[in-house]
């Protein structure tokens, strides 16, 4: 008998997700949500950013249930967050304000406030470690009051916080940058409307920062390589926590001292510097410079560079280039949709299969036919 | 940190948000609705829009069948089935007759439903235009212009071409006298059902982020010329080799010997007429 959809599918389906369960537990190990949580870091972060929801607990327990595959514990992530009533929107978030781990500029020998390396992988060799094969619980603690002595003798502490400054704005000082005044209308939020195109430029970055890390780092590479009109140089990456804040939602009066202060997340953003040519009032070419901005949930460099370099892209629509259609990389990069359409084609597809099957048979009869 | 499922999964304001956008596709047949998409617990394009409209309008009393090309037990069908029982509780069932809510992939049931009943069609993709026309942006235009002149070039671009009109499932419809409608990846079998069909239609497309409907007794009709009739699937000739029915849409199967078998696609249809059958049979036998 052929392959068709036959009566048995309730218990197929269960004894394929109980083979499910059986591949997860046959090793017979368990991995801690903990341990997830403090030795996947970067895995947590992407999960994070993808699904559009900040919660390092629920993104390690979706990473122990997906058995560690990033599309599913996106999607689960995804799925829960449908359930979750929104009711506040926060304040904006200031990005000066961050409390900075990481900063750097390529721009720049001399950023004012210093370049800080922070914690990466760029300067590491990346050689395997064996050594982490016997590694042990005693020698990492020794390994970290070494570490944290080593700097209590060292570092100074400090009475204020320090923010560390855009470098931009120097720039903009010196009529390198184009000045904008701050647009107060409020973000389109694509969770609750469908993005319509031509998007605004709050919709754009949404999907960009939502997308799939790979597909936006795909995109972005593509758009830099050829595909693409832009060569940025990235002026700023920052790694750090930012505050947020909600205004009270009854109180007809606002004052910043009434906020409530709700956590705060860990973020990356990357401003990239992008020279463009304009032509300016006697229609002489010139050359100026413009902003690509990325952001992300976690540490996630590249992506929001990626993400930069596509913001940039689309602010300038090029007929010839895929980069710079808007509905081209909007479309394409979201995790859930792209990975969820490609996976209905296991779906069965016996009906319109059989109905294209009739065509190409008519049609086939039909030319028969007039041959003869 | 453990939380119990909402009833029919989405939050209040979401479903709310959703049977708006229900309400807006009812009153323009034909026009797809965008809205907010939410995130499933089924991965997009697998049925993600049914789901949404199914969830959206469930009450307690409704009784739910879910079809999946064609058959109550196809996988997809029944991973539907089960999220929509264990969030809601609704009854479901695999009579045509007996559901007030059916959601269906590819497929309108054999038997004629009624307006006490509504269908909801999955859909993966809305845009009948999207073949000819890759914007969203484009495509938007052209409906709110009446502009449907690649539609029809399409078909006219298969007659130079083959001789005929060469579409499959999913042949496009006029809604209306207004719209032109795809009528989701249904069989060109199925598309007269639609026609000033008893039951209110839904069709809903997750990944695509559009409502649309066909309210019940609205105009629809498949694009065709006067010189090139629509055509539907034929089985002429050919009858279930389970039931015995002819007139319906129909699987091919190989047998053994590589012959071809055709058996009814609808399956609770063709249990239907078994049953009914053997209850013939047995009633003869005792008389």
């Amino acid at each position: 008998m052929g392959y068709v959809a036959v009566k048995g599918g309730t218990m197929a389906i269960e004894a394929s997700i109980k083979r499910l369960t059986y591949d997860r537990l046959k090793g017979e190990e368990i991995i801690e949500i903990q341990t997830i949580l403090s030795t996947m870091r970067a895995l947590v972060d992407q999960v994070m950013s993808e699904s559009s929801l900040y919660s390092p607990f629920l993104a390690a327990l979706a990473i122990k249930q997906a058995e560690g595959s990033m599309e599913e514990a996106v999607f689960l992530m995804r799925a829960h967050r449908s359930t979750l009533p929104r009711l506040y929107y926060s304040d904006t978030v200031q990005p000066e304000s961050m409390l900075v781990e990481r900063r750097i500029s390529a721009s720049f020998k001399d950023i004012p406030g210093g370049q800080l390396l922070g914690s990466t992988n760029d300067y590491t060799h990346r050689l395997l470690d064996f050594s982490l094969v016997n590694e042990s619980p005693m020698q990492n603690k020794q390994w970290l009051q070494d570490y944290l002595k080593s700097l209590e003798n060292n570092v100074e502490t400090s009475d204020s916080v320090t923010y560390f400054p855009k470098i931009v704005d120097y720039l903009r000082k010196e009529g390198l940058f184009e000045e904008y005044e701050i647009d107060h209308t409020p973000p389109d939020d694509i969770t609750k409307g469908s993005l319509q195109f031509p998007a605004s430029r709050s919709a754009r970055l949404q999907v960009l920062t939502r997308g799939q890390t790979g597909a936006v780092t795909a995109l972005g590479y593509a758009a830099l390589r050829g595909y693409g009109q832009v060569h940025p140089t990235v002026g700023e990456v920052r790694v750090g926590e930012l505050p947020i804040y909600v205004e009270h939602p009854n109180e007809v009066e606002q004052d910043d001292e009434d906020q409530f202060y709700i956590g705060d997340f860990k973020m990356t953003e990357v401003e990239s510097f992008i020279p463009i040519t304009k032509k300016d009032e006697n229609n002489e070419k010139e050359l100026e410079f413009e902003i690509g901005y990325g952001v992300c949930y976690g540490q996630n460099e590249t992506k929001a560079i990626a993400m930069s370099i596509l913001d940039q892209c689309l602010e300038h629509p090029e007929w010839e280039f895929p980069t710079h259609d808007e509905e081209f990389v909007l479309l394409h990069i979201d995790a859930v949709e792209s990975t969820g359409f490609i996976s209905h084609l296991k779906l069965p597809h016996y009906v319109t299969f059989q109905s294209k099957l009739d065509s190409i048979r008519q049609i086939k009869k039909g030319a028969q036919k007039d041959e003869n | 940190m453990k939380t119990n499922t909402h009833f029919a999964f989405l939050d209040e304001g979401s479903k709310k948000e959703i049977r708006r956008t229900m309400l807006k596709a009812v009153a323009i047949p034909g026009y797809q609705v965008p809205f907010a998409s939410r995130e499933m617990p089924i991965a997009r394009g697998w049925g993600t829009g049914g789901l949404q409209i199914t969830l959206s309008i469930l009450g307690k009393q409704d009784v739910l069948k879910v079809i999946d090309q064609g058959a109550d037990e196809s996988v997809n069908a029944v991973s539907i089935k089960k999220l929509v029982q264990e969030t809601t509780g609704v009854e479901v069932t695999d009579q045509t007759q007996e559901a007030s809510v059916i959601q269906s992939r590819h497929r309108i049931p054999e038997v004629a439903l009624t307006k006490e009943q509504i269908l909801v069609l999955q859909v993966p993709e809305p845009e009948p235009l999207r073949n000819v026309e890759a914007s969203e942006y484009v495509t938007k235009r052209l409906h709110s212009e009446d502009e449907y002149s690649g539609a029809w070039l399409m078909l006219f671009e298969q007659i130079m071409k083959y001789n005929k009109t060469a579409t499959d499932a999913d042949h496009p419809v006029y809604v209306n006298d207004r719209y032109v409608m795809a009528p989701s990846p249904i069989p060109r079998f199925d598309n007269p059902k639609m026609h000033q069909s008893e039951s209110l239609i839904l069709l809903g497309a997750g990944r695509e982020k559009k409502i649309y409907a066909v309210p019940p007794y609205t105009d629809v009709k498949s694009l065709a010329f006067d010189d090139y009739p629509f055509t539907v699937e034929s089985f002429e000739g050919e009858h279930c080799h389970l039931c015995g029915a002819t007139d319906v849409f129909m699987d091919e199967l190989i047998d053994s010997t590589g012959k071809s078998l055709y058996q009814c696609n609808d399956t609770s249809y063709c249990m239907a007429r078994l049953n009914e059958k053997e209850k013939l049979e047995v009633e003869s036998s005792y008389a």
